[in-house]
């Protein structure tokens, strides 16, 4: 082992660059993936005189608070992961298996709240359904209607994590060979026994691990709880964040981020180390027609028509959103006005600003360092390489919530002050978006011949140079996705970035849930409306910079 | 002067994959490559021959660096590089894929190893142009390479490693991805080459025709080891072992005991060898008998036996254009390949003919 460790430390010593970049890199990953995960678990664990104690996690049996906001948040995820897969399921077999109109549209449709701020459906739930709703109040009538609650959070996340549990399902059910349906209907099997005995078992695994993505985003969501959720109903990342903010208790902060960081890292484990080995997908790059012939014509509609009511039901929530930043006063005056862009413009440009700085400076760097630690997996061996790989994509399965608290106990003292600094949001948000760089790079990299980075190396190109002239623009798609990545979770991340922001640095995320808290929903709906303009607009600049690649990018887990 | 490449007991372990998990202090491991020496001079072009397994491309990944060896050095003259990253080695290599950078034009291609080593832009100009030229790919200059053949893509692999003027030029199988007409072209072409511009190469391969036909010196290797070092004739003509023999070309191996050093009796029949053998007299030994050098007749009635030929029956005939191939059955011996050329202008021998079969080239092997 050490011999093996000591020969490969030898070899990656010749080029002096490569060698520093790893410690580079491991160094960054340990400051600031590890040390702030290690400071919520031992603020957590800590009395207030420092000493190990389990006082914290006692009050998580006294307090009923507490208590309810840990089964609060299990019981919403396990329910959007049930509804949002069966959605997610139900629009990916129509989309990728039978033969119905308008497919690209519908595929757009669905995918458009991932690029959305994670709230926008809570935004427009409370236009809708809220105490001033055009639906409750205006249409029904009613005045006794309270949309905050369970209900509404998990209507709001339904809307908000469907579209993931869609894009995990698409590739599932788009990799099952045709031909095992016409092998079982040929030895005679009904349709009905087609699905449920060969189609669905086949498809489980993806289905399970959807699922535990759509739980891990539903429990480490922060917006929708904080929006819809309303007194009577904690959750875990929202009362963590009062804990801290409002009554300044950073361990029992640190103590509900522990608690959430549990189930999260279980579900993370299964679904990459159980479940991700057991996918019956098969990648032929083999185009096979693969109209299904299991349904029936009246469950093909049956089933289109799901899918159409979603699409419905985004068309709506945005329409209601633009029409909620255009209305002076929603719910008593629907005069036309664009007071609110007027207002977002004039005193939150600042915001804005500030938002789209951290986003250019987050995308290129996390999109870098990405490719970068995927070359470096992949292609090289040194001792440690497990553990980089491991601390690289950990964060995927780190709730914001608790990535945020980890950033103020961490960076709030020496040795290193970040607080209230751009390079804390900046530094958060690289860290914690190049997973998914990481992990596309890796699957584009291995698909490479590498002798074509050793024919470089054989001309005279070092390892930094063989990865700038010849590695990075072969896995441009990779590349391109992991900057579009970057880019929109930088514009749209809330659960982290709330712990971060400060008077110098605001982010229009925390803005809109700021305006949505004192009620101006118009100034919040216009707000969601310039950050969407701009991540569309960023698609196309990014597209044009890197060129090819935006088919790719689609194929990405966001 | 030293030789242009020396290996010194060049050795490669790898941990065998089924006790890799284990990871015992013992772990057993395969051994690639078994303490290979080897000498390369100066403008000479030395193919690694053997099966697919048996190190030599281990070998040659070794010598470009690509490889980490367990033990041994590897010397470039009188400079050691075994310790040296690949890309300061001044090596070039033509990949079994090519390995043509996708995105690159040829020319760009073509001109990276330069651009690598800071080469002025006159300079570089220069010598991209002359060296598309040598290989007649000027035209294509802007071409992708997906825009080009097999062969151009072969050529440009080629160009690629010729316009650095490296010290050693390593070919890995380049030339298995081509088929068959344009392999022959391919392999003129490269040792044209080759030996104009006087680079000392090593070329790894599995096709023996193509290391006879290219080669100065062939290194035939299996499991690990060097077999024989010698020139294509004297491999083909006096193999050391049964297992060289039977990789190159086709081989009968014939049982017999040895008179004295120029003589063996096989089968009842005293045959002369065409090289002495060190065996002691009375030793047995294993005959190899190209089926090309066997002198084949319909044997005559009358005919007393003449000395030095064995008599046999026609079992099968095979009618493959250049050549007709019969299989042999002579009393006491395994069934014999012969081969006869110009079957079309002499005409084939029915099954069930008797012939009289006279061996020539005969070169005995101490039997194993």
């Amino acid at each position: 082992m050490l011999r093996r460790a000591w020969q490969e430390l030898r070899i990656i010593a010749r080029d002096p660059i490569l060698l520093a970049l790893i410690v580079a890199i491991m160094a960054a990953l340990v400051v600031f993936v590890v040390w702030p995960l290690a400071r919520v678990l031992v603020t957590a664990f800590q009395a207030p005189d420092g000493s190990f104690s389990l006082a914290n996690f006692e009050l998580l049996g006294q307090r009923r608070l507490y208590r309810n906001a840990l089964r609060n948040s299990l019981v919403v995820g396990g329910l959007v992961g049930l509804v949002g897969v069966a959605i997610g399921y139900i629009a990916a077999f129509v989309l990728t298996r039978t033969n119905v109109p308008f497919k690209r549209v519908l595929h757009t449709l669905v995918m458009l709240p991932i690029i959305s701020p994670p709230f926008a459906g809570a935004i427009s739930i409370l236009f809708l359904f809220g105490f001033n709703g055009l639906v409750t109040r205006q249409l029904l009538g009613l005045t006794n209607f309270s949309i905050y609650g369970m209900h509404g959070v998990v209507l709001s996340q339904v809307f908000t994590f469907a579209p993931i549990a869609y894009l995990n399902l698409r590739g599932v059910l788009a990799g099952l060979n045709p031909t095992l349906e016409d092998a079982a209907l040929n030895v005679g099997a009904s349709r009905w026994q087609v699905f449920w005995r060969v189609i669905f078992p086949l498809s489980l695994p993806g289905v399970a691990s959807a699922f535990l993505v759509v739980l891990i985003e539903s429990m480490a969501d922060f917006g929708n709880p904080l929006v819809l959720g309303g007194a009577a109903f904690p959750m875990l990342a929202t009362q963590a964040y009062l804990e801290i903010t409002g009554s300044f208790n950073l361990a029992r902060g640190a103590m509900l981020a522990g608690v959430l960081l549990l189930p999260s890292i279980t579900a993370f484990a299964i679904q990459r180390y159980y479940l991700a080995k057991r996918q019956y997908v098969t990648v032929t790059g083999k185009p096979t027609a693969s109209t299904s012939k299991i349904v029936s014509p009246g469950a093909k509609w049956l089933l289109y028509a799901v899918v159409v009511a979603f699409a419905v039901v985004v068309i709506a929530f945005y329409a209601v959103i633009l029409l909620g930043a255009l209305t002076r006063v929603w719910g008593f005056d629907y005069t036309p006005d664009l007071r609110h862009f007027r207002y977002v413009f004039a005193v939150g440009w600042e915001t804005v600003k500030d938002t789209l700085v951290v986003a250019v400076l987050t995308t290129p760097v996390s999109g870098l360092l990405g490719m970068l630690i995927a070359f470096i997996v992949v292609r090289k061996r040194f001792p440690g390489r497990a553990s980089l790989e491991f601390m690289s994509i950990l964060n995927f399965a780190v709730p914001g919530t608790v990535a945020g608290i980890g950033y103020i106990l961490a960076f709030n003292g020496p040795p290193l002050i970040l607080t209230g600094t751009l390079a804390i949001l900046v530094l958060n948000f690289v860290f914690r978006y190049v997973p998914v760089g990481i992990q596309s790079g890796i699957a584009v990299l291995r698909q490479i011949d590498p002798a074509i980075e050793e024919a470089a190396q054989n001309l005279g190109a070092n390892a930094i140079t063989t990865f700038r002239r010849i590695t990075l623009p072969l896995i441009a798609p990779a590349f391109f996705s992991g900057l579009v990545f970057a880019f929109v979770r930088a514009m749209t991340a809330i659960s982290a970035a709330i712990f971060l922001v400060s008077a110098n640095w605001n982010l229009m995320t925390v803005q809109i849930l700021n305006e949505v808290g004192s009620g101006r929903l118009g100034v919040a709906a216009a707000y969601s409306i310039v950050l969407l303009a701009i991540v569309l607009v960023a698609f196309g600049v990014i597209n044009l910079i890197v060129g090819r690649g935006a088919e790719d990018a689609t194929s990405v887990r966001f | 002067m030293p030789a242009d490449l020396r290996l010194e007991k060049l050795r490669k372990e790898y941990a065998s994959p089924e006790n890799a998990s284990s990871g015992g202090p013992e772990r057993a491991t395969v051994v690639a490559v078994d303490d290979v020496s080897l000498e390369v001079e100066k403008g000479a072009l030395v193919t690694l021959l053997g099966p697919s397994g048996c190190g030599k491309t281990t070998l040659l990944r070794m010598i470009a660096g690509f490889e980490e060896p367990t033990s041994g050095r590897v010397y470039f003259g009188d400079r050691r590089v075994d310790e040296l990253a690949p890309n300061v080695r001044d090596t070039a290599m033509v990949f079994q894929s090519y390995a043509i950078f996708p995105h690159l034009n040829v020319y760009e291609n073509v001109a990276f190893g330069l651009r690598m080593h800071g080469v002025g832009k006159s300079e570089l100009t220069e010598r991209v142009g002359q060296v598309l030229e040598l290989v007649g790919l000027t035209t294509m200059a802007k071409r992708a390479p997906s825009q080009l053949s097999g062969g151009q893509q072969q050529r440009v692999a080629l160009a690629r490693c010729i316009v650095m003027q490296p010290k050693l030029l390593l070919f890995d199988e380049p030339l298995s991805n081509l088929d068959a007409k344009l392999r022959e072209q391919m392999r003129v072409e490269i040792r044209d080459l080759q030996q104009r511009l006087g680079i000392t190469s090593v070329y790894v391969t599995h096709d023996q025709i193509e290391a006879m036909a290219m080669s100065d010196v062939v290194v035939v290797m299996n499991a690990g080891r060097v077999e024989q070092v010698g020139g294509p004739r004297e491999i083909y003509a006096r193999p050391v072992s049964r297992f060289v023999a039977d990789f190159i070309g086709d081989a009968n191996f014939l049982p017999g005991v040895l008179l004295d050093a120029r003589t063996v009796r096989i089968a009842g029949a005293t045959l002369t060898l065409a090289d002495p053998c060190q065996e002691r007299p009375g030793a047995n030994v294993a005959v190899v008998a190209r089926p090309e050098a066997m002198n084949l007749a319909r044997a005559t009635d009358q005919d007393e036996r003449a000395a030095g030929t064995l008599s046999g029956t026609v079992r099968r005939t095979a009618f493959l254009g250049t050549i007709a191939r019969y299989m042999v059955e002579v009393e006491g011996l395994p069934d014999l390949q012969v081969d006869v050329a110009s079957p079309a202008e002499t005409g084939l021998l029915a099954p069930g003919t008797h012939v009289s079969l006279a061996p020539g080239a005969l070169h005995a092997l101490a039997d194993a």
